[in-house]
């Protein structure tokens, strides 16, 4: 770390000198645009030219593609193979997480949210009437398909990454079992997890405000 | 086990920029606000890589060094978490300090380079139009972007204020998107995927997002809007001299420019236009102040921002009518002190 601090001061320092010596630093200010959608860095003064790449970096390895990308998006295509069912996830689920997030998932310790409920009070997506309701992956969530991306890339707290696709599928099954999402018989792969769709998924709405006089 | 996947320190919650005590527009380094949810990780630089693959026409690998090596700008701009102000908007209880009230706002000189510089080393497709942005923190945090925003004013940042960024802001890069919700300038940013949809994570879903009236939920609800706060009196100063006195604070908009602070020293029945410190730029702190002859009455002292778009910032009581009393984030509704007769200075947040 110690090393790596000197360097960046190096460089900072080399690319000053770089800038003074070649007279442009006095025009620096002006040539950074407001926005940078025009904004050229092949262009800047001493640069290789407009348009022109520095062509830095490398193609990466697919080793490294497969171990970095394993984002689940919200439609399931890029859910991996494995499956696994309420009652694997409920064991899972007491041994691993019920420490922080409650027996049943009805929350524990503070912050770790609470995960399950669908208290009657609750529904409806009432949240902006009433502060004190809890929100849960049931009451909430919109889409099923998070619970596995979160889950496989963020838990346990204490040593996330370490779930494998069938823990996880498993883990999945069991919080929406317990949200009255899917039946306790159920098991989810893939294509299964694919064609839940959460009860709340239609109450999000984009952002509609753009300033000027109005307060949305 | 890889040290970036074991939380350190306080792994959740969050610390506040001491606001009462500061002056100028620039937060120190190690004062500025941290809000972590899941620890701060041990990264190395020499190491450290930036990933970019996706809708992309040549997906790259980036050393830090070699990001460090792009053509480099320096730009200040605030960062304010979203949740700023959710306990004054909830229970606006009198003994709230400036910090406590506002503290998750910073404002920095950050250098870096623009993202676009990137998007065109790699070929960003024109059909892509959301990206994926993800930590390298213990929870590898992800939350998805409109790419008109990576061309417009995003830039990947390594240094703060003239020094590397502290760890506790992303060492050894941050995504920096001027004037949004702090959650989405990603700190120990590691890879940007290019796509067409946004990914719906966890954070945008279940956390991020603002419930309102008749049963909805506002969904990426990037900016900022225009807010101030004044951070001078302040809960728990006693003023102990009457006579003259400046009303100083910070005032901010996620949409531009600060056009307008006003300040009130009787509970909003009159406003006063106060001086602007300097000239505003687009998504930063500007702070204000307002020469104030204090005699022993009791006031209430309050300021109100309008931004360069003609917005201008919201009572408590409007914000709850449009959006609902359990609404959450994007709390930037007018606030201010009530003054004493023995001088003492208390919160006052029902406006």
């Amino acid at each position: 770390m110690r090393r790596d601090l000197i360097t960046v001061v190096l460089l900072l320092a080399g690319t000053a000198c770089g800038g003074a010596g070649s007279g442009t630093s006095a025009r620096a200010g002006s040539t950074v645009p407001a926005t940078f959608e025009r904004y050229d860095a092949g262009a800047v003064a001493g640069g290789p030219g407009a348009g022109t790449r520095y062509a830095f970096g490398r193609q990466p390895s697919d080793s490294l593609l497969g171990a970095w990308d394993t984002d689940v998006g919200k439609n399931g295509a890029e859910l991996p193979p494995g499956k696994g069912s309420v009652a694997q996830g409920a064991t899972l689920y007491a041994a691993s997480c019920a420490s922080c997030h409650g027996l049943g998932g009805v929350g524990g310790i503070s912050p770790n949210p609470a995960l399950v409920g669908r208290d009657s009070s609750a529904e409806g997506f009432r949240f902006a009437d009433d502060p004190k309701l809890v929100k849960t992956i049931g009451n909430y969530w919109p889409y099923a398909t998070t619970i596995f991306d979160y889950v496989k890339r963020a838990m346990p707290h204490a040593n996330p990454g370490s779930l494998t696709n069938d823990e996880v599928y498993a883990l999945t099954a069991y919080l929406l079992s317990a949200n009255g999402i899917v039946p306790d018989s159920a098991t989810l792969d893939a294509a299964a997890l694919r064609e839940v769709k959460m009860p709340y998924r239609d109450r999000f709405v984009p952002d509609e405000r753009k300033g000027g006089a109005e307060v949305k | 086990m890889n040290p970036s996947r074991v939380p350190v320190g306080q792994v959740t919650g969050s610390s506040r920029a001491p606001l009462g005590d500061l002056t100028g527009t620039i937060t120190p380094s190690d004062l500025h606000f941290e809000r972590h949810h899941a620890g701060v990780p041990a990264l190395d630089a020499s190491t450290h890589r930036l990933l970019i693959h996706g809708l992309v026409e040549r997906p790259t690998e980036f050393s830090v060094e070699e990001i460090r090596r792009l053509p480099q700008v320096t730009r200040t701009y605030f960062i304010e978490c979203s949740g700023n102000g959710r306990a004054p908007f909830k229970d606006p209880k009198p003994n709230l300090t400036a910090q406590a009230v506002a503290g998750m706002t910073s404002n920095t000189e950050w250098t870096g380079v623009p993202l676009a510089t990137l998007f065109r080393e790699v070929g960003v497709k024109d059909e892509a139009q959301w990206f994926l942005a993800e930590g390298a923190d213990a929870c590898r945090m992800t939350r998805s972007v409109p790419v008109a925003k990576g061309w417009e004013d995003a830039m990947i940042v390594w240094a703060q204020n003239g020094e590397p960024l502290r760890p506790a802001q992303g060492y050894p890069l941050r995504l920096l998107l001027p004037g949004w919700e702090g959650n989405i300038s990603m700190k120990w940013l590691r890879r940007l995927e290019l796509g067409t949809e946004p990914w719906m994570t966890r954070w945008e879903t279940s956390v991020y997002t603002d419930p309102l009236l008749g049963g909805k939920a506002r969904q990426f609800s990037f900016v900022q809007d225009a807010k101030s706060i004044i951070t001078s009196p302040s809960h728990p100063d006693v003023i102990n001299a009457r006579g003259w006195r400046p009303i100083s604070g910070l005032a901010w908009s996620g949409r531009g420019r600060i056009a307008r602070v006003e300040v009130s020293t009787d509970g909003g029945t009159t406003w006063h236009d106060a001086e602007l410190s300097g000239t505003p730029q687009p998504k930063a702190h500007v702070r204000f102040q307002y020469m104030w002859k204090w005699e022993g009455e009791e006031a209430t002292l309050l300021s109100r921002a309008t931004d360069e778009t003609g917005y201008v910032q919201p009572t408590r009581s409007q914000l709850i009518a449009v959006r609902g009393a359990g609404t959450d984030y994007h709390f930037n509704a007018i606030a201010g002190w009530r003054v004493q007769r023995d001088g003492a200075v208390f919160y006052h947040g029902t406006t």
